[in-house]
């Protein structure tokens, strides 16, 4: 019992002393690392690009876990259709960040499924024709929506080659502190940014898709040759969409 | 020439009284659907995420592409120093005024957020045609408000050629800046084409004289102040020569399409297989908006008839709506083609499965909001002419165009 409490006090001791120490020398030795690990405070740099590689074939048919997750993740199932609105137009005026599209090849008949969002393009149109600047591309390649400067004109919806984009039609009442929304601006798929910004790499839809067993989504640092993406993309095959309009998407697929 | 006198517009009181009356109660009910619209969202219109821009872009469009050709007359006279053009000058630059001032209206007012006008006027995109419409547009108003000036007030005329100048090329480079809206647009099948730039210039000709004969002979008539046959007929023959100049550039446009086989789908969408858009694009801009006005204004008898040219004018600017509506909405309809190769046969947020077009069908508050803004533009002008000397007492041939009319 006592050899017990001994060595209860002991340890008790020893953490005692280690936390001590810890916050006698931390501010010192570590507050410079802690302020690095905290990325809010640095501008996001080009030293990064995120990407994302698609792989269609694993891509599960009437499978919908990304978009369900992407819809949780940013608040879109918070939305609710507006009193008097019909279930066929607030269909077509909900918001979406990523879609399920199931193609087939006109010549082959070949089937194929695969999630559609903003493919965060290096050069994206909707960055281009937005008269405010409101719709920017950030140094690490995230394609996004300034709530702020947004005027609602929907000029980046016109632009956009992939119909990424979104504009609320309607009071938003709740939302998450992630995506905080309001009538009236246009929003996309951003990667996720704030877990980015919080130090995460992964996206929801990509959590998703690896939980429910596909692995179809693959994402990372487009610029890191080591990265998940980078690898996967170096082995396989990759298509861009619309690559006639030369836009350098940083969301590839393969198996189209 | 004899000296050309201008006066306010006279038509009595009651009358006068009662068509403000009544473009202001239009323009107050317009003010509610807005209020409405601004109040609930978007959802409320039938504009949606499919389709992004519906029939207040239509009016807008129109009425900012006809404000740009409105002022020609002007330009006519005071740059290629037709004098016949010169006492119509004044109510030519009262309408591109107001018809821009009707069209920005609506654009603005059918923002998501048009609180934030004020971003839009100091945080700029230099990449963004949109940007540089916001210049070009307010620009406009202030150089053919200096036009009128220099117009006007005597002591200025010696101005108003170097002004008039200035505003032509202005015009130019506005109507090229709001047919780029489209033709920059690269991801979509109907747009993405040098040709709406020019296009858009050519209709605005047509749109904007149309809306002028209209204007010109309603306040003649309704004062009756003498307006001259042959001034009637130059007018009416250049509204012919535009008018055929549409119907020129809306052919070379197709047969350009139709030529490369990636175009075929949107061309058979639009010509063919579109439903409205391609029972708007035969019926209202090709027969109503082309093909009907040319046949009246160069039909032997109808060409000489007032009430036929006005119909004529009347056709143009409804084929000039059912223009902006194909063009506009077809142009989204239509689903952009994001797998040449393939079909998309499902998806969860519509992409034009099986080729099926993306619908839209126009709501009362967003079609009141784009009446609202014509009846801002004609009320404007009424307004002007009330209280303004725009029009010239009297456009009798022997007075407007002695040499002319000696020579009949």
């Amino acid at each position: 019992m006592s050899k017990q409490t001994d060595q209860g006090r002991r340890s008790f001791l020893a953490k005692a002393t280690t936390v001590a120490a810890a916050s006698t020398v931390a501010p010192g030795v570590f507050l410079h690392s802690v302020a690095q690990a905290e990325p809010r405070a640095e501008a996001v740099s080009d030293k990064v690009r995120w990407g994302m590689l698609i792989d269609t074939t694993k891509c599960g048919d009437g499978c919908t876990a990304c978009v369900d997750a992407c819809d949780k993740e940013n608040g879109l199932d918070l939305l609710v259709k507006p009193e008097g609105a019909s279930d066929a137009e607030w269909d077509k005026q909900r918001p979406r960040w990523i879609r399920e599209v199931k193609l087939k090849d006109n010549l082959t008949g070949r089937v194929s499924t695969l999630p559609m969002m903003c493919l965060h393009c290096e050069h994206p149109p909707c960055v281009d024709v937005c008269p405010t600047g409101a719709s920017f591309r950030r140094a690490d390649g995230v394609v996004m929506v300034d709530r702020h400067t947004c005027i609602g004109c929907r000029y980046c919806m016109m632009a956009c080659p992939y119909k990424a984009r979104s504009f609320i039609h309607e009071s938003v009442q709740f939302k998450t502190t992630n995506a905080p929304r309001g009538k009236g601006c246009v929003e996309s798929c951003n990667f996720c940014v704030h877990r980015l910004d919080n130090g995460q790499t992964t996206t929801a839809c990509q959590d998703a898709c690896v939980k429910d067993g596909h692995q179809a989504i693959v994402f990372g640092d487009l610029r890191d040759p080591n990265s998940a993406v980078s690898k996967a993309m170096a082995e396989y095959p990759t298509v861009e969409i619309r690559a006639d309009l030369k836009l350098n998407t940083g969301v590839r697929y393969t198996g189209l | 020439m004899k000296k050309m006198h201008f006066r306010e517009w006279g038509v009595e009181s009651p009358r006068y009284w009662s068509m403000v009356a009544i473009l202001a109660a239009i323009v107050v009910i317009a003010g509610f659907a807005t209020l409405y619209m601004e109040h609930e969202g978007h959802w409320v219109t039938g504009m949606n995420n499919q389709v992004v821009w519906g029939i207040p872009h239509v009016f807008a469009v129109f009425l900012i592409v006809a404000a740009s050709g409105a002022l020609n007359v002007a330009s006519i006279g005071s740059v290629f120093n037709k004098k016949v053009y010169k006492p119509l000058a004044p109510l030519s630059g009262l309408l591109a005024m107001t018809l821009l001032i009707g069209g920005l209206l609506v654009l603005v007012l059918d923002l998501g957020q048009p609180a934030r006008l004020i971003v839009a006027m100091t945080t700029y995109n230099f990449k963004s045609i949109f940007a540089w419409n916001i210049y070009l547009y307010v620009g406009f108003l202030a150089v053919v408000a200096v036009y009128l000036f220099t117009m006007m007030e005597r002591k200025a005329n010696q101005y108003t050629k170097a002004v008039g100048t200035f505003a032509f090329v202005w015009r130019l480079l506005l109507t090229t800046g709001t047919g780029s809206i489209f033709g920059f647009l690269v991801a979509r099948q109907g747009y993405d084409a040098a040709i709406m730039a020019p296009m858009f210039i050519i209709m605005s000709f047509a749109y904007g004289l149309a809306i002028y004969l209209m204007v010109l002979m309603f306040t003649f008539k309704a004062d009756d102040r003498a307006l001259g046959d042959k001034l009637v007929s130059r007018l009416k023959n250049l509204l012919g020569v535009f008018v055929a100049a549409v119907l020129y550039f809306t052919v070379a446009y197709h047969l350009t399409n139709l030529y490369g086989t990636e175009n075929h789908a949107y061309e058979a969408f639009i010509l063919r297989d579109g439903g409205i858009y391609t029972t708007l694009f035969w019926g209202g801009w090709v027969l109503l908006g082309c093909l009907v006005p040319l046949g009246i204004i160069y039909h032997p008898a109808l060409g000489k008839s007032r009430g036929a040219l006005l119909t004529a004018c009347a056709l143009v600017v409804l084929g000039g709506l059912a223009t902006m509506y194909v063009i506009i909405i077809g142009g989204q309809a239509f689903p952009m083609a994001m797998f040449p190769d393939k079909t998309i046969i499902a998806s969860g947020f519509y992409d034009g499965v099986n080729g099926e077009a993306l619908s839209y069908s126009p709501s009362l508050p967003e079609f009141l909001l784009g009446i609202g803004g014509v009846a801002v533009a004609l009320l404007a002008t009424l307004v002007a002419v009330r209280v303004l000397r725009f029009l010239p007492e009297s456009l009798a041939d022997e007075v407007a165009d002695p040499h002319t009319a000696k020579g009949a």
